[in-house]
């Protein structure tokens, strides 16, 4: 290490903290809305991923048409796209629990095959309408770049607010579900659904709503990570598995869990990397969260559940 | 049949000419030019076209198809082959391998096609190449890819590893004057085989060091570690083969941490202009691709290929390095039927072989076959624009395709 500066090291030390955080943000984004649908509700949705990809269309969309039409507001769009993605998003998962998921609550693995046919069906749809080459919207430029602190530290910017929004989003779902009445009824369908309607709740009309908080939310990290990624019809799959790891590890149902598990990944996968390849460090990390869950099958943190 | 040729430069029909060795016996029929039972009558040869339309790979494999069919459209607009209009059955390999294998056995068997232009990824041809030697099929295969296979029953129009990977390797050393070296690319066979390769050149031709090599899991799109361990080690030059969405993310990346084209030199061999299209101009000014064919090349005949590809496929589309190798296909097809005066996979890959097929006019510039099945032909060092179109700064002579190359294994 001869080579270096002391500056040099800790620079490069503080960045690579910062990419850990970064991946962290990321990891929560997208399995909060997956840790409110499965864990508060038990579906599985296998189409979470496709929510995610509606959410970055909508982002594309607003671009290209800000462009087009409002140059001037190309500033700015970007807030409302956020907006747009959680409100279409959230629009078509309380249509999809409508039309199927409310068919299937006592079956929960068909679920699975639904909302997987339900995922294919969305691609190609979107191959359809949007095309099969991928699309990246344009993005303002305060979202470009990097923060620079000092001369050798270069924090990217569309990280840092990536972090912010996750921040804001996770802190809007706590609100929600611990310190709001509607939380409260959520919270006791989920640990006793038939007690939950004979004291008055309406836990059809609350399924449905949580439904679509959790794709709206879903909406919110496809539209966030046009920042980092660009948008396929098959983006959504490529999230798909690790929203997964992330709930399970943390634990159905706890909102805890779920951060804690996607910090210890994400922390567990950047410093890993930094050592060795990788592939070899998304096979370590999947490893110990193997054997982890053999020795936890309930995750990190678990609520009980009367079944 | 004894056949009798001219060499006859094609007249300008559709705003583009191939040059090509053309036979003039217009009137032979079915039963003298196809002796195996191939789907060709005294008016029509079915060919199949097998790509991705659905899937992960649709996005690579449109463009591709797209310069297929161009290609037999101009190729029936001058009046076809031996006499005969192609007609193209089209089948989806829907990003999946073992579909490929599939529909090729369908295409052969049921169609009885003469050739069929296709597969993409190398999973795909190896998938569909048991089918093709078992059922004595014909394939046009336009990626660049890994090398390390030759078969009867394939034509290979893209370029191998070697003649990738090299010039452009040797081209840096020089111009650059580079010493390190860090190879990055996505975790499958190609990137793989081809860092290999690199590494041998760096190491044992160039004198140079490599200081980091990393794969990535297809699809990862977190690359922060990567930069800053990048950073830690400061090469020369950033080699990357990443591919797919992974490309993107890597890219933008880069920028967003503040790594351009100012502070570092990256080279990269999977970005062409239909990649560029959804990592964006900005994220990639500077940077350069290594590749055999590039849109912007300046040269007659490329001119009318885009023209011709704009005017049938839309103005907004791109053509890179691949859909270029495709649209190579059904003229080096055409070129050896013509010579060999008959559709008989045997005959025509006989011809391939030995007859020296070449085309003087091909948008990437003159391309020759080699009796191993590859295709003789330049390799081009290229910068990046911002409005996605690159700027070729270094073309190489004409490079021997050596698919299984000694001394890199």
């Amino acid at each position: 290490m001869g080579d270096y500066t002391t500056q040099e090291l800790l620079s490069i030390f503080a960045m690579q903290g910062f990419a850990g955080f970064s991946l962290f943000s990321v990891l929560l984004l997208m399995a909060l809305g997956l840790a409110i649908i499965f864990g508060q509700m038990g579906v599985i949705n296998m189409a979470h991923g496709e929510f995610m990809a509606v959410g970055a269309y909508t982002t594309y969309l607003m671009s290209a048409v800000s462009e087009k039409y409002f140059p001037g507001f190309i500033q700015y769009y970007f807030v409302f796209a956020i907006v747009f993605s959680f409100l279409i998003a959230g629009l078509l998962g309380y249509l999809a629990e409508f039309a199927l998921i409310r068919h299937l609550y006592k079956r929960p693995l068909d679920t699975l095959l639904a909302t997987w046919g339900l995922s294919l069906i969305m691609q190609q749809t979107f191959r359809s309408v949007f095309g099969a080459r991928e699309v990246s919207p344009t993005l303002p430029d305060w979202l470009l770049g990097s923060y620079q602190p000092t001369d050798t530290i270069d924090i990217p910017l569309n990280g840092l607010f990536v972090l912010a929004l996750t921040a804001i989003v996770t802190l809007g779902v706590f609100i929600l579900m611990y310190r709001s009445s509607w939380g409260l009824r959520v919270r006791a369908t989920t640990q006793n659904r038939v007690m939950s309607g004979a004291v008055g709740i309406n836990t059809k009309k609350i399924d449905r709503l949580t439904f679509a908080l959790g794709c709206g939310i879903a909406g919110i990290a496809g539209a966030a990570f046009t920042t980092i990624a660009s948008t396929g019809p098959t983006t959504g799959s490529l999230y798909i598995v690790d929203t997964f790891m992330v709930v399970v590890f943390g634990g159905a149902g706890s909102l805890f869990g779920t951060i804690a598990s996607a910090f210890s990944i994400a922390q567990a996968q950047s410093i890993l990397e930094f050592f060795i390849s990788g592939s070899m460090a998304k096979v370590m990390t999947l490893l110990t969260i193997v054997i982890f869950l053999m020795m936890r099958p309930e995750g990190l943190f678990s609520i009980k559940v009367r079944k | 049949m004894k056949s009798r040729f001219t060499l006859s430069k094609l007249g300008n029909v559709v705003g583009l000419a191939l040059g090509l060795t053309m036979a003039v016996n217009m009137n032979v029929s079915a039963a003298s030019v196809n002796t195996t039972g191939l789907a060709v009558t005294d008016k029509v040869v079915k060919v199949g076209i097998l790509h991705s339309l659905t899937g992960t790979m649709a996005i690579s494999e449109t463009g591709a198809q797209e310069a297929e069919k161009l290609a037999i459209k101009q190729i029936n607009d001058m009046g076809g082959i031996l006499g005969r209009q192609i007609e193209v059955i089209q089948e989806d390999g829907a990003s999946d391998w073992p579909t490929f294998a599939e529909k090729s056995r369908k295409l052969l068997v049921k169609d009885k096609v003469a050739a069929v232009f296709g597969c993409w990824t190398s999973a795909s041809r190896k998938a569909a190449l048991p089918v093709f030697e078992k059922e004595n099929g014909l394939l046009y295969y336009p990626t660049f890819y890994e090398g390390l296979e030759q078969s009867h029953n394939v034509i290979y129009t893209g370029q191998e590893a070697t003649q990738q990977i090299l010039a452009g390797l040797d081209w840096v050393a020089k111009e650059k004057k580079a010493k390190t070296f860090y190879l990055i690319g996505s975790d499958y066979i190609w990137p793989r085989t081809t860092m290999k390769i690199a590494r041998k050149h760096i190491e044992n031709v160039l004198g140079g060091k490599v200081v980091g090599e990393d794969y990535k899991p297809l699809g990862n799109t977190q690359f922060g570690s990567t930069i800053n361990k990048i950073r830690l080690k400061k090469p020369d030059v950033i080699y990357a083969a990443v591919v797919g969405g992974s490309n993107v993310a890597w890219f933008k990346q880069l920028k967003a941490a503040g790594i351009t084209s100012k502070k570092q030199t990256l080279l990269t061999l999977s970005v062409t202009e239909d990649e560029v299209l959804g990592i964006g101009g900005e994220n990639l000014e500077g940077f350069y691709s290594v590749m055999k064919y590039f849109q912007s090349q300046d040269n007659e005949n490329n001119k009318a290929f885009v023209k011709a590809f704009k005017e049938m496929w839309g103005d907004d589309s791109v053509m890179g390095d691949v859909t270029q190798a495709a649209y190579l296909g059904p003229w080096l097809w055409k070129a050896a039927v013509e010579k060999a005066g008959s559709f008989d996979v045997d005959k025509v890959v006989k011809v391939s072989e030995t007859a020296g097929i070449e085309l003087k006019q091909a948008p990437e510039g003159y391309v020759k076959l080699h009796p191993n099945h590859h295709l003789w032909s330049k390799t081009r060092v290229a910068k990046w624009n911002k409005d996605g179109q690159a700027t070729v700064v270094f073309e190489s002579d004409l490079i021997e395709p050596n698919p299984f190359p000694k001394g890199y294994q």
